[in-house]
């Protein structure tokens, strides 16, 4: 599809309007901008431009040994930050070939399934909000709160959150957190099922998203499209179960499709993926019981940074402290690619490391980039508000976007 | 749905390109191979419509400059077969004077975006592209980034070279 910018001349013979929506503009979700031509209130094209936010994380990684990339991984989809995080310390346990304890991996899922309803929470209530419906979004986005704050209580910060390390956690989930986890498994499934009863018949919300912006499964797969977007148009296709990692395996649950890729579609994929995510922390809470306590990360001192009093009082542990901290550390010469299932898709990250202390290439591969892609040629002919609704449920990040 | 393994992938491709297919690996368990640039599009195409190998996806598309070899780029292929649930990696090292190499984009739409990427950022040339435009730094920037000879920080500064750290 001609994806070049049409501009109207101010010929006043001609019936189209040039619109600017973005770079800074509310319905956009981040820091991009769509110039767009309407007849009327219909789309007859459009562009997209991106890059307003670029902050050369690939660059940046590679003057970066492993440990200090987390940072740049949790502003990609600062959404789910913990599965970018993890995603991350999965790439380099790969490469250098580091088995976890099972009690580290529950405690991961436990983690990553959190940051996935986090994500879904954000994405759902916006996708209501912009059709109007502003009470659903206040009254679930607390539920996002109550998760940032199990994050806090188990690594200190709340959006871009570093939870873990290349081996394990930094520390051991706490009787509160557990206390949290187990609260926001009794609370938020009434308010998930009250949000989905005020919208899933809604008459309104119905109207506005179902049969809006189809998408057939072959678009889809073309255009790269994975996550609750692809499913939405019937693909089952969901790293988690092609591909397990993290002891994925061991879990009992279902990927959620939809039949007809439309907005609304998209809509209960996500629904059900929480309600999924519920289940799944659930079963991973009663494994955990199963599990000996106290272990939080896998033996191997010579890439899991030792802890700080042991760093204060030990000389042995001050050297492994340096020696990870500065990249020092005995990496394969290998490349490895690993993929998670991100909030909005398949977050890859292809990494070639040469023995040297950083990165020889770090390459993310960003959903929201690859699906982004298809927001404008999927534009044309829809309604302005029509496709404001599309763009919320693209779950399109701007920090992913850019990288 | 018969189970296709990487050596039965190695085998299907040499028997269709024999010697274009190179450098056959399989590092953490995912098929690597190296072709040539003038049958990438033929490799490609191939591994997308046979019906043993199915790599219905392209996942990713990206680039990797060695500036110490002749052919100095290294344009990188993910693809997925979902129906199969294998994925393979294919390579192509281009001149890094010439990068020029021509487009995925009549075979998956999405590789428009990560070619422009690519190019933004190493400067390979996507022959056939439908519109290749720099994607993520503005249009006026004159280089490519991730080349290695642009480095990150001023090369001048001292307090960051590893031979005041005994390295």
């Amino acid at each position: 599809m001609n994806n070049q910018p049409v501009y109207t001349d101010n010929d006043p013979q001609s019936e189209l309007v040039t619109l600017n929506l973005g770079p800074t503009h509310p319905a956009t979700h981040g820091v991009f901008q769509n110039v767009i031509q309407l007849d009327g209130e219909r789309i007859v094209s459009g562009v997209s431009t991106i890059g307003y936010i670029h902050r050369a994380f690939e660059k940046i990684a590679e003057h970066r040994p492993f440990y200090q990339i987390t940072p740049l991984t949790d502003r990609l989809n600062y959404c789910s930050s913990p599965i970018n995080n993890m995603g991350w310390h999965m790439t380099v346990e790969k490469l250098l070939n580091i088995k976890m304890p099972k009690r580290v991996d529950y405690l991961r899922v436990i983690i990553m399934e959190l940051a996935r309803i986090s994500d879904h929470i954000i994405c759902n209530t916006i996708i209501a909000q912009d059709t109007g419906a502003t009470t659903t979004f206040l009254y679930l986005f607390q539920y996002r709160e109550h998760i940032y704050e199990i994050y806090e209580e188990i690594c200190g910060a709340r959006l871009t959150t570093n939870i873990g390390r290349i081996g394990g956690f930094e520390r051991d989930f706490n009787d509160i957190a557990f206390a949290k986890i187990n609260k926001f498994l009794k609370e938020f499934p009434v308010a998930l099922r009250e949000f989905e009863s005020l919208l899933n018949r809604n008459r309104i919300f119905i109207d506005r998203t179902a049969g809006v912006a189809c998408v057939t499964p072959e678009d889809a797969l073309s255009y790269g499209w994975t996550g609750p977007l692809l499913r939405a148009t019937g693909v089952d296709y969901d790293v988690r179960v092609s591909e397990p990692y993290a002891s994925y395996e061991d879990f009992d649950f279902e990927v959620p499709v939809g039949t007809s890729g439309d907005i609304y579609d998209r809509y209960l994929v996500r629904n059900e993926e929480m309600w999924q995510s519920v289940s799944i922390i659930e079963q991973a809470m009663e494994k955990l019981k199963h599990e000996p306590a106290g272990i939080f990360h896998a033996d191997v001192p010579e890439f899991y940074l030792p802890a700080k009093e042991e760093v204060y009082n030990n000389m042995e542990a001050l050297i492994y402290h340096f020696k990870i901290v500065m990249g020092e550390i005995d990496a394969p010469k290998a490349e490895v690619y690993h993929a998670v299932e991100g909030g909005n898709g398949e977050l890859g990250f292809y990494l070639i490391n040469d023995g040297g202390r950083t990165p020889y290439r770090l390459h993310f591969r960003r959903p929201s980039f690859i699906n982004y892609q298809m927001f404008a040629p999927m534009s044309k002919g829809m309604l302005l508000s029509d496709a404001i609704i599309n763009m919320s449920s693209m779950n399109i990040i701007a920090g992913e976007l850019d990288a | 749905m018969a189970e296709v393994t990487n050596h039965d992938l190695t085998e299907l491709l040499s028997a269709r390109f024999g010697e274009k297919i190179t450098n056959v690996q399989e590092p953490y368990g995912l098929l690597t191979i190296e072709t040539t640039k003038d049958v990438i599009t033929e490799v490609l195409r191939f591994l997308k419509e046979d019906g043993q190998a199915n790599f219905n996806f392209l996942t990713d598309i990206t680039a990797v400059h060695y500036p110490e070899k002749k052919h100095g780029i290294a344009v990188v292929y993910h693809l997925h077969s979902m129906v199969k649930r294998i994925r393979i990696r294919v390579k192509v090292f281009i001149d890094q004077h010439q990068p020029t190499i021509p487009t995925a984009t009549s075979l998956w739409k999405g590789a428009n975006w990560m070619e422009r990427e690519t190019y933004d950022l190493f400067g390979v040339k996507f022959e056939g592209h439908p519109d290749l435009r720099r994607i993520l730094n503005m249009d006026d920037l004159g280089v490519h980034p991730m080349l290695k000879q642009y480095p990150l920080e001023d090369p001048n500064r001292v307090d960051k070279k590893d031979e005041y750290f005994g390295r």
